[in-house]
């Protein structure tokens, strides 16, 4: 990897950790809390489906879908040389390519929302 | 072949991944870099729910049965432990990426990291409050 491409790679892994690190544990307890047979009011039909409705609550859900799985998807790379994967230009594109198709995937069907 | 001609033999590192078992620390570090399987993992999760709540009711009602199933609920288990994981050492790294220095001292550690704690902490409640939990 070039010199000059690590800031555009590295700064949204720094700030999707920083995200995830405050965001994900509630998240994961809420839709836990769904799967246990306690669905939050948030996630009623009615109440999500408002939520993502509004342009603010698109762009929060794109942010937070995009920088988690960009980071993700960094770490994952970083594992895989670690554990001795030394192909690290064809793990970097797969990985980043996965972030870029869910982020793509997610604005689509907030787009249909 | 200029390093047959010259002799050479240079040494060649081998690679494997044995070493994460070499010590505690490395076998810590690896049980950190692998929550970006869960968190990443939830995050597709959460771009299929937006699927289903874009297909209407019917379809999201579908999702929240389906996230009842055994397997969605020990993949909640299981990923909340590493999320929880990844926040706690990445704030515990705060005060390393984000030093404060006030004069000739420094802001301590013990601050800094706290005050990431704290913001976790309160964004978590207003999100549960927001979400409609208490």
């Amino acid at each position: 990897m070039a010199k000059s491409n690590k800031p555009i790679v590295w700064g949204p892994f720094a700030a999707g950790g920083t995200l995830t690190a405050f965001l994900t544990p509630a998240l994961i307890a809420l839709t836990l809390l769904a799967g246990l047979g306690r669905v939050p009011d948030a996630l009623s039909y009615e109440h999500l489906h408002a939520f993502a409705a509004h342009w603010l609550g698109k762009a929060a859900l794109v942010v937070v879908i995009g920088l988690s799985l960009w980071s993700a998807a960094h770490r994952l790379r970083i594992t895989a040389y670690d554990l001795g994967v030394r192909a690290d230009a064809v793990v970097a594109a797969i990985v980043y390519a996965g972030a870029l198709a869910g982020t793509g995937a997610a604005v689509l069907y907030l787009l249909r929302i | 072949m200029a390093e047959e001609m010259s002799g050479r033999r240079p040494y060649e590192r081998e690679i494997t991944s044995e070493w994460i078992f070499r010590h505690p620390r490395y076998l810590r570090y690896m049980v950190r870099e692998f929550s970006c399987l869960f968190i990443g993992g939830y995050a597709l999760l959460m771009v299929v729910g937006l699927e289903r709540l874009a297909q209407g009711p019917a379809a999201w009602q579908g999702f929240l049965q389906a996230l009842q199933s055994p397997a969605s609920v020990a993949f909640h288990a299981v990923a909340l432990a590493f999320s929880l994981y990844h926040s706690v050492t990445w704030f515990n790294l705060t005060p390393k990426a984000l030093p404060v220095q006030l004069g000739e001292e420094f802001l301590p550690d013990a601050v800094i990291a706290g005050a990431h704690y704290a913001g976790w902490f309160a964004l978590s409640a207003v999100l549960f409050w927001m979400a409609g939990i208490f």
